[in-house]
């Protein structure tokens, strides 16, 4: 249809473009079983946002008749399906990027399928994502594969998870169904340890909940689909309240008078004056111009590529990264990390690799697979290889220390690739936990007498039983219970306890997040120190988060460690308040209190957990007790 | 609405990016990875409005450089008079290396889209010929305008597609890209394709065009030309290049072009669309999607794949 450039048509579509120019860019993955009806989903949500033009339709209606599973009707996945080979075997493969817009918004989505040889795929369609919909179809409910599709967006750190439950109209759109599917899916979400998951029932095929609320299912009052959609929060502005990093992706020198530093920012702000450092030469400047083709700015912000000047002609290059002085990455050469394999030729511990972060590339090896995972039941297993689509937790070790920061808090800084030195494929991919301290290149001085030669004099086998959980939750009273059974069996035990230690050792510590984290450090190197020595070591310490009671296992050999999450509901434990202190925190005079205004990231994998709401502590103590002779560790 | 750019004020304080700044920080993020890490880059230049965006990206990429690599131009011999204009209006306004390559071999048979239909045509001109001009000056990655969301089979296409030594695109062989993170190392002889572009949709490049002001082929703006008409499809008469069949006259009309090629596989859509903005509120109420204009798609669904599978970008 020809254009009839009537001034007042002409002023809307500026008023669009203006309208246009303020929309944010929200990425997000699909996944689903084969045949929850993904692709229908998607395709329906372009459908809705009418960037379908009528010629693809035509297409469309050509190709249901020859491949369609919908009699007649239009088959909305026929939209999305590319590749030749997929259509004939009537399955989608790979993952496909499709773009749409709402009035808020626009969307790139990754499209990924859900059969299980294709972890690889979703974890990389996950890897860009700020959120991701997961479907399930309302006459089965949640599956295995809707297990492990939720478990591997916990492990790559999608923020923000919704389930779609599709199919409603199959149900005949019953609130009963829905709410059972909407318990198992907040229950999994809680298995799982993620948070901020929201459960939508819909019907992809005839677009309830989609963008317009169902008129069938009037007893649901959350966001619809598209509801959700343009309101979840961009990964983007999380990172931008963290401290500056950027990879030095190029130096930019057209002549001798200009010196750029080139790259994309990963987290943080930056504005000319501000002081950075080159890590890991740890040099400081100053940045003194923001350049860009547009003029100098004033501030550039996380997602931004930029070209900087600094102060101070320092000696900067790729691979590098800028860093805020006042909260710089850590540098570290070896990590705990967890590891996709996503190549036919197993992962081979020992073996070289080159691993690529941010901007640089480094020759290094998986020192050792802890274990690997299994998606779908979640178990740690054995295992000294992983094969096509495993995923293990694994120690690596650069040729070179690095900086980086944990993927859970940057993607860019804490995420690699890994790549096959012989034929140049990426074979793995992994996250950054946290980094191990045992530096090989400090010269460790070799003692004669060992670990081993300890344990066997006093002849038992040490070992480490941490509990953690909120304060009152029972955590000291188990351990001191449990001391006493070792102690009259004849062990050689030695309980660590938080509050004790504060007066010692670390009074010098208080309550804040960096403070915390150091506390933790110091209980379990001198629990290691004990261990070394022979010793039955149990430590009660609240140990709030989850990555520094991962630090502390990382510290022992498997077998060694066992995590006691002692589980009381805060409103149990804030009753019993045995030391006030709740009371105190409530008032505002305690600051920093785990469970009122400081965090408690709930174990995942947990050797035991005992709820002190609903067993007496004599049983909870006889639990611990039978599961750790179960594992070995005590006889 | 100003149409001053992007960055409607450099200096804001605002701190969050609009989606368009987002996508534009990618591409340049993708550039730049390519030019700290490849030997020989170039860019494929096809003078239509994806190679403009593209160039203005690589402009911002390397500021205050110029971008540190030539554009390549794959010449058929058969694109409009106003493309070869603005090809080297642009070239020499940028003061940036344009390299023509024609196929020679193909030229002196004589293969044209008028003798040997649009199939034969674009196999020896643009597949043949790209092959040609990237193993004579040994590049080892040449960056393409292509976009996801162009045609279905383009959705999965990696931002880094690898080819092997002889160009081929192989499906089952493509690395998994993920984060921000490329792996571009490469054996010898292979060679990689990248698409900035690839996460813009056809709206994105219209409005970034519009805010940042990109000179475009006046082509894709509504004018009158000559045009013919054949099995429904407007072609341009460019040139007398073109034979006419007995009682064919062309006939002036307003017409501007969606997709820009050779000319006579090109065909024009009536409409006043003058303007930029006139363009896109036309896009909204398309009866034809992109491609539809460009007559080697029509053959059949999948077409496009088995292109891509011989080495047609
Ligand atoms: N009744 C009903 N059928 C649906 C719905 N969504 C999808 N389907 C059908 O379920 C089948 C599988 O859908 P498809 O989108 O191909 O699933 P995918 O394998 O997850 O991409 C197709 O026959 C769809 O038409 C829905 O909401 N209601």
């Amino acid at each position: 249809m020809a254009g009839t450039d009537s001034a007042s048509s002409l002023e809307e579509i500026e008023a669009y473009l203006a309208a246009q120019r303020d929309k944010r860019l929200l990425r997000f993955i699909t996944c689903g079983s084969v045949d929850d009806g993904k692709s229908t989903l998607i395709g329906r949500l372009l459908y809705e946002s009418k960037l379908v033009f009528d010629d693809h339709l035509a297409a469309l209606e050509r190709d249901s008749a020859r491949f369609g599973t919908q009699q007649g009707d239009l088959d909305f996945a026929l939209l999305l399906d590319g590749l030749i080979a997929e259509r004939e075997q009537g399955i989608t493969i790979d993952v496909a990027y499709r773009f749409f817009a709402s009035e808020e918004r626009k969307y790139i989505v990754a499209d990924t399928p859900g059969h299980e040889q294709y972890t690889r795929n979703m974890v990389t369609g996950a890897s860009t994502a700020d959120a991701a919909v997961v479907l399930v179809d309302a006459r089965s409910g949640v599956l295995t594969q809707t297990r492990r599709h939720t478990y591997l967006l916990s492990l790559i750190g999608v923020p923000h998870v919704a389930v779609a439950v599709n199919k409603m109209d199959l149900v005949d759109y019953g609130q009963e169904r829905f709410r059972s599917i909407e318990a198992d899916c907040l229950a999994l979400a809680a298995t799982i340890g993620i948070e901020g998951v929201t459960v939508i029932p819909l019907s992809a095929l005839r677009g309830d909940n989609i963008l317009e609320r169902s008129a069938a299912m009037d007893w649901y009052d959350g966001p619809t689909l598209m509801g959700y959609l343009e309101t979840v929060p961009l990964d983007e502005d999380r990172l931008t309240g963290r401290p500056f990093r950027m990879p030095v992706q190029w130096i930019n020198r057209p002549d001798l008078d200009f010196r750029g530093v080139a790259g994309t920012i990963a987290a943080g702000t930056i504005r000319p004056g501000d002081r950075v450092v080159v890590q890991p030469s740890g040099h400081q400047s100053a940045v003194e111009r923001i350049v860009t083709y547009d003029g100098d700015l004033r501030q550039a912000v996380t997602g931004q590529s930029v070209t900087l000047t600094l102060a101070d002609d320092l000696d900067v290059s790729r691979g590098d990264v800028l860093s805020a002085v006042s909260a710089p990455a850590e540098v570290a050469g070896q990590f705990d990390a967890t590891v996709v394999w996503m190549s036919e030729a197993p992962l081979i511990a020992e073996r070289r690799y080159l691993f690529k972060i941010g901007t640089r590339t480094v020759p290094g090896t998986v020192t050792r697979i802890k274990f690997a995972l299994n998606v779908n039941t979640m178990e740690h297993v054995a295992a000294t290889k992983l094969d096509l689509n495993g995923i293990g937790s694994c120690n690596v070790a650069f040729e070179e220390p690095l900086p980086f920061d944990r993927y859970r808090d940057n993607r860019d800084t804490g995420g690699f690739i890994i790549i096959d030195r012989l034929t140049n494929a990426t074979v793995g991919a992994g996250m950054l936990q946290y980094a191990l301290r045992r530096a090989h290149n400090i010269h460790h001085q070799h003692l004669d007498v060992d670990k081993l030669a300890r344990a066997a004099a006093i002849g038992q086998k040490p070992c480490v039983i941490w509990f953690t959980g909120l304060s009152g939750a029972g955590k000291s009273t188990i351990a001191n219970l449990l001391e006493l059974r070792l102690h009259r069996l004849g062990c050689k035990t030695y309980l660590l306890d938080g509050d004790n230690i504060r007066e010692g050792l670390n009074r010098d510590l208080g309550f804040t997040e960096t403070d915390r984290v150091e506390n933790v450090r110091r209980i379990a190197e001198v629990a290691r120190l004990m261990v070394d020595a022979g010793l039955i070591v149990l430590v009660s310490l609240i140990s709030p988060f989850r990555s520094e009671r991962d630090s502390a296992r990382g510290l022992f050999e498997p077998g060694e460690f066992a995590e006691i999450y002692v589980n009381a509901p805060l409103a149990v434990a804030e009753e019993r308040d045995p030391k006030g202190l709740y009371a105190k925190a409530r008032r505002g005079e305690l600051r920093g209190f785990t469970g009122i205004d400081s965090p408690y990231e709930a174990p995942v994998d947990a050797e035991v957990e005992v709820d002190t709401s609903s067993c007496e502590i004599e049983a909870a103590v006889d639990a611990v007790l039978a599961r750790l002779r179960e594992l070995g560790m005590l006889i | 609405m100003s149409t001053n750019g992007l960055h409607p004020d450099p200096a804001r304080e605002d701190a969050s990016l609009t989606h368009l700044e987002r996508l534009e920080a990618e591409s340049i993020q993708i550039m730049r990875e390519v030019v700290a890490e490849a030997e020989n880059p170039v860019m494929l230049y096809s003078i239509g409005k994806d190679s403009s965006a593209m160039l203005h990206l690589a402009l911002k990429a390397f500021y205050p450089a110029k971008p540190p690599f030539p554009l390549l131009h794959v010449d058929t011999t058969w694109k409009f008079r106003d493309m070869y204009a603005f090809r080297d209006e642009t070239a020499a306004r940028l003061g940036i290396d344009l390299l023509v390559h024609t196929n020679q071999e193909g030229l002196a048979a004589g293969v044209s889209p008028i003798t040997h239909g649009s199939a034969v045509h674009t196999d020896v001109m643009k597949t043949e010929a790209l092959r040609q001009a990237l193993d004579k000056h040994r590049f080892d990655v040449a960056f393409g305008g292509a976009r996801r969301d162009e045609e279905a089979s383009r959705a999965k296409e990696r931002v880094f597609s690898f080819r092997s030594s002889t160009h081929r695109w192989d499906p089952k062989n493509q690395r998994p890209e993920l984060w921000r993170l490329y792996n571009t190392r490469k054996s010898p002889g292979e060679s990689i394709r990248v698409f900035p572009l690839s996460n813009w949709t056809e709206l994105d490049v219209w409005q970034y065009i519009y805010m940042e002001q990109i000179p475009i082929v006046p082509l894709y703006l509504a004018r009158e030309r000559p045009v013919v008409e054949r099995d429904g499809t407007l072609i341009m008469v460019d040139d007398d290049r073109l034979p006419l069949a007995e009682g064919e006259t062309p006939q002036m009309r307003t017409v501007r072009f969606r997709t820009l090629g050779c000319y006579p596989l090109s065909g024009a859509i009536e409409s006043d669309a003058a303007t930029l903005p006139a363009i896109i509120r036309e896009m909204f109420l398309a009866r034809t999607s992109e491609r539809q204009g460009r007559l080697i798609d029509h053959d059949q669904s999948g077409s496009m794949e088995r292109k891509k599978q011989e080495g047609y970008f």
